[in-house]
């Protein structure tokens, strides 16, 4: 009984490990790859005969990488914070404030998070073109400024779980529902917004959709991930150089990740369903 | 309360209920983006259903990932979950490790699969050569592009393995010791306490896979440009969209290059208005469990 369970668990050990290197090889061939020189980088071998990080530079030089990352950087952050501005306050009249038609307010929004982004493209770009910013990334930033619904949606969540008692005792101070919202709610709300800007970050700096639509016709707007989608076919970019650019792509939000680990898991746990 | 709310309804106006309801109009017309809008009638979609025969075959692969990728990311999640609650010793690490490439922005993600399996020249490859293996064309082959992209999935499987994870530890133990005293083998345990116990977030999490695979673009559309690129040279964007033969062109991919390629915007929303339908009734089994998905307040 014993022996068996111990063969069991190093069995599952082994299966685990052999996962995580399965897991990790992506990783660690990118990082690889983008320290050879052009030609290894096509050969079989896996392991750098010599090492580039000069490659690192040359995407700098070589590619207009550094008005992409400006791109990017300004489409995300400004993104996040619209979307804080105006989502905050509609995620505390749906979870906090009793009025008729919230529910039906809310099941709007879970309509509008859940529709996919396909089906009104065409209306949204006619609409853009007709004010002349098709070309640009406004269209993707400003509509930050009136809500996003998975946000909102996400932010909801979490302040439900805010105990009303909180609030009600600053309303009986004479609290104006605006200094509630900012005073207390806000304040205790601290994980659930970082979730929601480390999300609204993510979404912004993976979009490829958004900016292809828009941008893809002037180069000069396009973001990290549009380009480095078209560095083989428009410009055939070595896979060296590719890939330096893929681990700049991805460092951002690797490294926020493990900045803000605990909001993270916690915001990604919120999106499932409470049991 | 409106003070609260304003812009959002506003957004809900304008960038929801305005262009949908565009969008169902326009369907009904023929315009590019030069022209005014013609009435049509129900002419976009008598040549949809009966004419484009891509259409079809956009809609049947993008259904094949919703039977294929669904499932598989399901199956991996649930694994990978239940192989961390099991480990005793360095499941912090192990959970980390499991959730990185979730991480990875998915144009990053799917440039380096392509990578990784370039037919003659990536590690994958190269690695099966070592055991004799001559291995497939992956992205280039109409035959595995689509199984290449269920792969990419199931290694970005870390978002719904932490949900399951959240899940699987929220059952109760004292259902599993009874069980145990019952005399119930693992599997028996599996299948009558764990799942039981899952069955609200395992339907959560189908029934946004299938939503989010009927939107499936962005992975379809830069494994095809990325693969071809050594293959092709020159034009536009979307010129490489399907490649190869057409194998990896998701329905959204047909309604981009109806709309951005060709400009033919009337039967591009005529495309929109059936994915919406097709969304609509998926997220409808969400609705009906209203409660249970949104937990209402009490």
């Amino acid at each position: 009984m014993i022996r068996e369970r111990f063969l069991v668990s190093i069995a599952r050990n082994s299966i685990a490990i052999a996962l995580g290197l399965m897991f990790l090889a992506p990783f660690v061939f990118v990082i690889l790859t983008a320290f050879m020189t052009s030609d290894q980088a096509l050969t079989a071998n896996l392991w750098p005969t010599s090492w580039h990080p000069e490659n690192f530079v040359d995407i700098f030089t070589k590619l207009p990488m550094f008005d992409y990352v400006v791109n990017s950087m300004t489409y995300s952050l400004l993104a996040t914070g619209f979307m804080l501005l105006s989502s905050v306050p509609a995620a505390y009249a749906l979870a906090k404030l009793r009025w008729r038609g919230s529910n039906a307010v809310f099941v709007v929004v879970i309509c509008m998070m859940m529709l996919p982004p396909q089906v009104v493209t065409v209306p949204l770009y006619l609409m853009w073109a007709n004010v002349g910013l098709t070309g640009t990334l406004w269209p993707l930033i400003l509509p930050m400024l009136v809500g996003d619904a998975f946000s909102i949606f996400l932010l909801r969540q979490f302040l439900l779980t805010i105990p009303d008692e909180y609030l009600d005792a600053a309303r009986v101070d004479g609290c104006a529902e605006w200094t509630v919202l900012l005073r207390v709610v806000v304040p205790m709300a601290r994980p659930g917004i970082a979730a929601a800007a480390i999300f609204q970050f993510f979404y912004t700096w993976n979009d490829y959709y958004g900016p292809l639509l828009y941008t893809s016709e002037n180069a000069e707007s396009w973001t990290l991930s549009l380009a480095l989608s078209q560095f083989k076919h428009l410009h055939h970019v070595e896979w060296n150089l590719v890939m330096a650019a893929t681990l700049l792509v991805m460092a951002p939000v690797i490294i926020l990740f493990f900045l803000a680990q605990k909001a993270f898991v916690a915001g990604v746990t919120l999106t499932g369903v409470k049991a | 309360m409106l003070s609260f709310l304003a812009p959002a309804l506003v957004g809900i106006a304008v960038f929801f209920i305005y262009p949908l309801a565009s969008a169902i109009y326009f369907s009904f017309t023929r315009f590019d983006l030069l022209t005014t809008p013609q009435w049509v009638g129900t002419r976009n979609y008598a040549y949809l259903f009966t004419q484009d025969k891509l259409a079809w075959q956009a809609a049947a692969n993008t259904l094949w990932l919703v039977v294929v990728l669904v499932p598989a990311r399901m199956i991996a999640a649930l694994a990978t979950a239940m192989l961390l609650t099991a480990a005793r010793r360095g499941s912090g690490f192990l959970r980390t490790v499991f959730y990185l490439p979730a991480l990875a922005p998915p144009v990053a993600a799917t440039v380096t699969f392509v990578f990784l399996f370039n037919p003659s020249t990536g590690p994958v490859n190269s690695l099966l050569e070592l055991f004799g293996v001559d291995g497939p064309l992956w992205f280039d082959s109409p035959t595995w592009a689509k199984p290449s992209l269920v792969l990419l999935g199931t290694w970005a499987v870390g978002d719904l393995m932490v949900i399951f994870l959240a899940a699987l530890l929220d059952v109760p133990k004292p259902l599993y010791e009874a069980a145990a005293l019952d005399g119930a083998s693992s599997w028996q345990r599996f299948r009558h306490v764990t799942l039981p116990a899952l069955s609200p977030v395992l339907l959560f999490a189908a029934v946004t896979g299938v939503i989010q695979t009927l939107q499936y673009f962005t992975q379809a559309a830069v494994a095809a440009s990325v693969a071809s690129g050594e293959a092709t040279t020159g034009g536009g964007v979307s010129s490489t969209f399907g490649y190869p033969e057409q194998s990896t062109l998701t329905y959204p991919l047909h309604l981009y290059i109806a709309g951005f390629r060709y400009y033919d915007m009337g039967y591009a929303n005529a495309l929109a208005v059936v994915l919406f339908v097709a969304a609509f009734a998926v997220t409808l089994v969400l609705l009906l469990r209203f409660r249970a998905f949104a937990g209402g307040r009490k």
